[in-house]
């Protein structure tokens, strides 16, 4: 589903990844872990054309998507979540998840101003489509909610619904747990598992081991900027390179 | 939805009859520029408070539009209908063509961009004296004609202007309301989350900055044929910074609020006609006033005062 | 002679252009320091020029007891502007910033107005205008006084950014304001420091330039974006780089005025300025950043 091969990401001088190659399975939850500092989220920001890299390449489903913008990553069913989820807080709970419905519609600058009827029939489907995945998510309720003013698990609700609406082959999430209750994490685990039942490869970061060892296939360790261990959640449980590389940090 | 289109409705009636109450005179002439300063300023909302991209040159647009209008009707005899669509097309072009580099800059840097075009805009006008007849202006342009009827009073003028300005409300509206629109908002909100959600953030403004360049023409297009004399004054930096004011003043991602501003800055000096030296002053209070107090602009500043209002009334009875 | 032409105008040039680099570093200044770029900087310039009038006519003080007189009532201004516009301001967006120092701008403009009226004013030359031959060129007495007021301010500068504990903690600000409030430098007061030391400047260039293009209320327009593009080109820099931007402006701006056409002299700086931000966003010397843009 997709490769990653050498990624190297050199800042001013200091080296945040180094050569990190890795493969991920079309249908897997797939978690990314590692202590602070090891390069997690530039990884993310990489994969997902966000930042440059020094060197690397990366191949979404047997593509060569290196360099890719992030626009056009989406269109080829690829998207992601942020640590600190960014919502477009001045619009509606509804009208977030229908910018998500961006790449399925195709209504120009002009047909919209005009209100051409194939539109206005779109801007229904639009509609439509994101109520549906406002009630996947469990956030329909608060479709007419200023995103903004949301509680911070909604908030990471919402933003998973607003990836959901892009219709991801593939979905990258970054630190999805982070900042919720041990509830919230529960449910997270949850919709992460209906996320895959729908055909959807899942790839996070997170810190919360519980939830990584609970839903994940297989399980990529990075410390300092390298690859350190790759395997099932037993495996890298196992690993003593992993354990000495997570007691040896005092974060 | 239902709601907007009754407004609109409602707007649209009350212009409609607004010249039945001023019984014509100077104020009909003042109206009218109350209908181009809105269709401005709503040109400027659309890129400045939907997608969130500041311009400090949209006076040069106005006046691009002015002249290529301007002097396609008189030294080239072109009838003014035609004029003004080619007018269009040609500012729109050229914004297409210049926003790609101008909008990759950012906040501070994107303002004094947009500032020097104008300001570069402004010399052109005055120094291809050949063309536009220079710092004097250029005279005896046409009005426009439809069916036998000229557009040559001030109450014509002002069915024609505000027939045109609220085609361009309606058009904004429905833009707003559109994916396009909230498209724009994303960008406004977070650029890099609406990227990821597949939205083409570049292209996306470089559209809107043009359409606003187009609705600045036709502004400009429409203020020379009713003038019928235009002269590089009226396109200074000044006026840029006049049209941002009635954008903050009505509020950022209004509509309706554009055409509050615009009015208001528009009838103000009237009002001050006395005093015509202060009026600088109050702009930069008013504009420095509002952004302390009220950066939601008047409109909205309003409404939340009332329904502060109304809660508060209403605990009061319970 | 097609030479002596040459030199007359780059002489020329070169004390307008060091007028734009003192401009410039006070927009830098101010930019290091607190990321606003501060659209009231002109109006300081302006200012300097007419409060030195006014401590001379009105007050009957000396040359040298005005301008200081001025300077520092510049800075009282340049301070208030700080205190009561950009330090309350809730939202503090670079679009709500952008509007605010505009607003300033516009309001000490109308007020200026208002206090000395429509009419431009002039200031004597500080040593008469006997002009003195350079070559086959000559310069008036006050282009001399432009450049020695210049670099002399520019070394103060230096010195002060360098060697003192105040100008290093600026610096430090300029680098990570975060960092900087974290080691216990007290930010706010960075940033007021900087809108002292630039209004300060901007006054002083406004005091020496008046006596050659005289001054009215409105100079500080163009006087303001000009300094602008010249803080650009030396990409934002409080040191030399913006002052070889300055005057690289100014000599490119009078060769253009007397080789091509005066007409257009303005519009060689923006022509400039649109060219830089569009291909060195970073400016002529900077090495790439992407932050700025």
């Amino acid at each position: 589903m997709l490769e990653v091969s050498g990624i190297t990401q050199i800042f001013g001088g200091v080296t945040a990844l180094d050569s990190v190659s890795f493969s991920i399975t079309k249908g897997d939850i797939t978690g990314v872990i590692g202590p602070n500092g090891a390069g997690k989220t530039t990884l993310f920001n990489i994969i997902t054309g966000i930042y440059r890299q020094t060197a690397g390449s990366v191949l979404l489903e047997g593509k060569d998507v290196t360099g890719f913008p992030p626009e056009k990553l989406a269109r080829l069913a690829m998207v992601r979540t942020f640590q600190n989820i960014e919502l477009f807080g001045e619009m509606t709970v509804l009208e977030n998840v229908m910018v998500g419905m961006h790449t399925k519609s195709s209504s120009g600058l002009l047909a919209c101003a005009l209100k051409m009827p194939w539109s206005i029939s779109e801007e229904q489907r639009i509609r439509e489509g994101a109520m549906r995945w406002l009630e996947f998510t469990g956030i329909i309720d608060l479709a007419d909610h200023v995103a903004g003013s949301l509680p911070f698990g909604k908030g990471r609700l919402l933003e998973i619904a607003r990836a959901l609406a892009v219709d991801p082959r593939i979905i990258l999430m970054d630190e999805p747990a982070a900042g919720l209750n041990s509830q919230e994490t529960l449910g997270l685990a949850e919709l992460i598992k209906r996320i895959r039942n729908l055909d959807i490869t899942v790839v996070l970061v997170e810190h919360d081991m519980e939830l990584v060892m609970d839903i994940c296939d297989r399980i990529i360790v990075l410390n300092l900027g390298s690859k350190l261990a790759e395997g099932t959640p037993r495996e890298i449980q196992e690993n003593p390179e992993v354990i000495a590389a997570y007691l040896g940090d005092d974060d | 939805m239902k709601r907007d289109l009754l407004l609109f409705v409602c707007f649209s009636l009350l212009i409609m009859v607004a010249p039945q109450l001023f019984e014509g005179g100077y104020l009909m002439n003042v109206l009218v520029f109350v209908g181009i300063n809105t269709m401005l300023a709503i040109a400027l909302n659309l890129l400045l408070g939907y997608a969130g991209q500041i311009s400090l040159g949209h006076a040069g647009f106005f006046g691009l539009g002015a002249y290529l209008s301007g002097i396609m009707t008189t030294t080239y005899s072109m009838n003014p209908w035609v004029a003004m669509p080619v007018a269009a097309l040609i500012v729109g072009a050229l914004a297409g063509l210049i926003g790609f580099p101008i909008l990759k800059l950012k906040g501070h840097y994107l303002a004094m961009a947009t500032l020097g075009l104008g300001i570069i805009i402004f010399i052109v006008f005055n120094e291809t004296v050949d063309l536009t007849g220079g710092p004097s202006g250029l005279s005896a342009i046409p009005n426009l004609k439809l069916a036998g009827l000229s557009f040559d009073s001030d109450v014509k003028n002002y069915y024609l202007i505000w027939a045109f300005t609220l085609a361009v409300m309606l058009f904004s509206i429905n833009l707003a309301n559109s994916r396009i629109g909230r498209a724009l908002r994303a960008i406004h909100d977070s650029e890099v989350a609406a990227q990821v959600l597949g939205v083409n953030s570049r292209v996306l403004k470089v559209q809107i900055f043009a359409l606003s360049a187009v609705i600045s023409s036709l502004a400009g297009s429409l203020y020379a044929h009713t003038m019928t004399f235009v002269s590089p004054a009226s396109f200074g930096f000044n006026f840029s910074i006049e049209l941002l004011t009635m954008v903050v003043i009505g509020g950022l991602g209004s509509i309706y609020g554009s055409f509050l501003g615009a009015a208001l800055l528009t009838l103000l000096p009237e009002f001050l006609r006395g005093a015509n030296d202060y009026d600088i002053v109050i702009y930069g209070a008013l504009l420095m006033v509002m952004v302390m107090y009220m950066p939601g602009g008047l409109v909205r500043g309003i409404t939340s005062l009332f329904s502060k209002f109304v809660k508060k009334s209403g605990a009061d009875h319970a | 002679m097609q030479f002596d032409q040459i030199l007359q105008y780059t002489l020329s040039g070169l004390s307008t252009g060091a007028i734009y680099a003192l401009i410039g570093i006070g927009f830098s200044i101010i930019y290091n320091a607190t990321g606003i770029i501060n659209f009231a900087q002109g109006e300081f310039v302006m200012l300097g020029g007419l409060l030195t009038l006014s401590c001379m006519e009105l007050l009957k003080l000396p040359l040298w007891a005005a301008v200081p007189c001025a300077v520092a009532i510049s800075t009282v201004v340049g301070v208030l502007f700080e205190r009561l516009a950009i330090r309350p301001l809730k939202l503090p967006t670079p679009i709500n910033l952008v509007i605010i120092t505009i607003g300033g701008s516009i309001l000490i403009r109308g007020l200026a107005m208002l206090l000395w009226g429509k009419d431009t004013h002039t200031i004597q030359p500080f040593s008469g205008d006997t002009p003195i031959a350079i070559g086959g060129a000559t310069v008036l007495p006050q282009h001399l006084w432009i450049l020695a007021i210049t670099i002399i301010i520019i070394l103060v500068n230096k010195v002060y950014f360098y060697h003192t504990i105040s100008g290093k903690a600026m610096r430090a600000c300029s680098y990570n304001r975060r960092a900087a409030g974290l080691v216990g430098i007290d930010v706010k007061r960075m940033v007021m420091f900087s809108f002292v030391i630039s209004s300060a400047m901007g006054a002083m260039a406004g005091i020496i330039v008046a006596p050659l293009t005289m001054t009215a209320y409105d100079v500080g327009v163009m006087l303001g974006l000009k300094g602008f593009c010249a803080a650009i080109i030396g990409g934002m820099s409080s040191g030399l780089s913006t002052v070889i931007g300055g005057l690289l402006l100014g000599v490119l701006e009078s060769l253009g005025a007397g080789l091509i056409s005066s007409g257009y002299k303005d519009a060689i700086a923006f022509i400039i300025l649109l060219l830089i931000l569009f291909i060195r966003p970073q400016g002529l010397f900077g090495k790439a950043d992407s932050e700025r843009v």
